[in-house]
């Protein structure tokens, strides 16, 4: 009995949670729309997000681009630079481009949204916003918000070039294939429906991540332990969310 | 029946706050009248800040009732909640600086947010209200966390003046300031609340920065205020607890849960 109530509890705080997120992010997404905004704070979060993320999703797409040259060239055996073009540009475009530059960036982005939000929280300072009459969800959630889900698609833009550029550079300097010939295969197994569905999931994961940074930052509670706690969900969450809604928009996409 | 003109700037009844067993408030009640200054004094962990946080709207109470300027403002909307919050200065307990802007944009955050005043305006009355408190202009640009605490105490309570709201509420405004600085933000507290009319309710414990701000004192102890009066009463108030505490003595009414 003891070992049902305790499912069921966990059951009932686990239903409660996603409810609370779910209204945290109605809140959050209603102060996005409504005026007035802070475009001062939008450009800043932009810059934090979209520019000083570049290193590393930069980083994690040549090296990836590479990669998956090189494995798909030992798995397929020589099976020309088509084949190969073709594996790095699906891989980048619709999976890894996005998905490891969501992670990244929740590790990022989303670890320091929380730390913080949650800072702000614990030494009262999103009491003092209130009282200044300003809505902490207009001023820390909506920018944060916004200025994920704007920088994310783009970061994905600069991700999916790099990796296949990471591609192009093994494939020419390692396995000595003709450039122009491999860029012409590049270029032909670029198709619309991947390339935009990767777009689309960096818009939805840049959302998931400053949801979980800012929910679990503003919902943060006893001091630096608390705050430290934040972070780690945030991170976690966010990383698990993302790797979910990757499977979801996949499967609307490409099922048929 | 009283005209609205004549109700208490802010009326407490029955109000109730518990943190799940702990029950911090258990019916209090306090009346405020226009312009003048309570000092609310009590023993660490009393609830007083709980308290302020309740009337500001903060803090959600289990029950009771707060009237602000004769209205009710529990279960307001969001919307009608901000048109009362303008009502309110806050200096908090520690400060609570954005730590994200410099020092003059903590100051100048409500005429820049609320008020709508333009940067360069904000800053001059930022200015003015760090001269006011005793901050010197030169840190204005400095992040809050360069400031020592008693510099924040003070830019936090030029925040808080610098709306020229018509509530005021400072929790501990004299704490960890030397006691020079501390009689300097008396006199501005004294001050500001006169000159501009305002109505204010402050927490502290120390005696000395109450008799010099306070109109009235009230005094909490286990949820409840146990003395109201005027300040000038609070020697002969024939009330053993706040004796004792003026008096700061160990031994009397109030024990503290304390090994010794
Ligand atoms: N957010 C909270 N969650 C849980 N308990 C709280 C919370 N805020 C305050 N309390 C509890 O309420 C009680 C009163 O706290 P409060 O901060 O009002 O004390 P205080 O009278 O201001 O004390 P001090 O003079 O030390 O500032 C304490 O027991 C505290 O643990
Ligand atoms: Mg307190």
């Amino acid at each position: 009995m003891r070992f049902l109530a305790s499912i069921g509890r966990g059951t009932i705080s686990t239903f409660a949670t996603i409810g609370q997120i779910a209204v945290f992010a109605g809140i959050g997404l209603y102060h996005c729309v409504r005026p007035p905004f802070y475009p001062r704070l939008i450009v800043q979060q932009m810059i934090e997000i979209g520019y000083y993320s570049l290193p590393v999703v930069g980083l994690t797409a040549i090296f990836t681009g590479a990669v998956l040259a090189l494995q798909s060239f030992n798995g397929f055996g020589f099976a020309g630079e088509a084949t190969i073009a073709n594996v790095v540009v699906w891989g980048i475009t619709r999976e890894l481009g996005p998905v490891l530059a969501g992670l990244m960036v929740a590790g990022r982005i989303g670890a320091a949204m929380a730390a913080e939000i949650g800072t702000m929280r614990v030494t009262e300072q999103i009491d003092a916003l209130t009282t200044l009459s300003t809505n902490p969800y207009k001023y820390l959630v909506a920018p944060r918000l916004i200025a994920a889900i704007a920088m994310l698609p783009l970061l994905v833009l600069v991700a999916d070039v790099i990796g296949v550029l990471g591609g192009f550079l093994v494939s020419v300097y390692d396995f000595g294939f003709n450039p122009t010939t491999y860029l012409k295969s590049t270029w032909d197994s670029l198709d619309g429906t991947g390339f935009v569905s990767g777009l689309v999931k960096a818009a939805v994961f840049g959302f998931l991540v400053a949801l979980m940074g800012t929910y679990h930052g503003y919902h943060s509670k006893g001091g630096a332990q608390g705050v430290g706690q934040a972070t780690t969900n945030a991170v976690v969450s966010a990383s698990i969310l993302l790797l979910l809604f990757n499977f979801i928009i996949t499967a609307v996409f490409f099922a048929s | 029946m009283t005209a609205p003109g004549d109700a208490p700037k802010i009326s407490v009844r029955g109000l109730h706050k518990a943190f799940g067993t702990n029950e911090v408030l258990r019916g209090i009640d306090l009346d405020l009248p226009a312009g003048q200054s309570l000092a609310v004094i009590g023993g660490s962990g009393t609830g007083k800040s709980v308290l302020i946080k309740s009337i500001i709207g903060l803090l959600e109470p289990d029950s009771g009732s707060i009237l602000i300027d004769g209205e009710e403002t529990l279960g307001l909307s969001p919307g009608e909640r901000e048109r009362v919050t303008r009502k309110f200065g806050m200096l908090f307990q520690g400060a609570a600086l954005f730590d994200s802007l410099p020092v003059w944009e903590n100051v100048a955050f409500g005429l820049i947010q609320s008020q709508g005043v333009r940067r360069r305006d904000a800053r001059e009355a930022a200015l003015e209200a760090m001269n006011m408190v005793g901050l010197d202009t030169d840190i204005a640009d400095r992040s809050p966390a360069e400031l020592s605490g008693g510099m924040q105490k003070r830019a936090g309570l030029a925040r808080a003046i610098a709306t020229k709201p018509e509530i005021m509420f400072f929790d501990e405004p004299t704490t960890g300031l030397d006691p020079i600085m501390g009689s300097v933000i008396d006199s501005l507290i004294v001050k500001s609340v006169r000159e501009l009319g305002a109505t204010a309710l402050t927490i502290t414990h120390d005696m000395a920065s109450a008799r010099r701000i306070a109109d009235n004192v009230a005094m909490i102890y286990q949820g409840r205020i146990v003395w109201h009066g005027p300040v000038a009463e609070i020697d002969h108030s024939g009330n053993d607890m706040v004796d004792q505490f003026i008096n700061g003595r160990s031994i009397g009414p109030i024990q503290l849960q304390v090994a010794v």
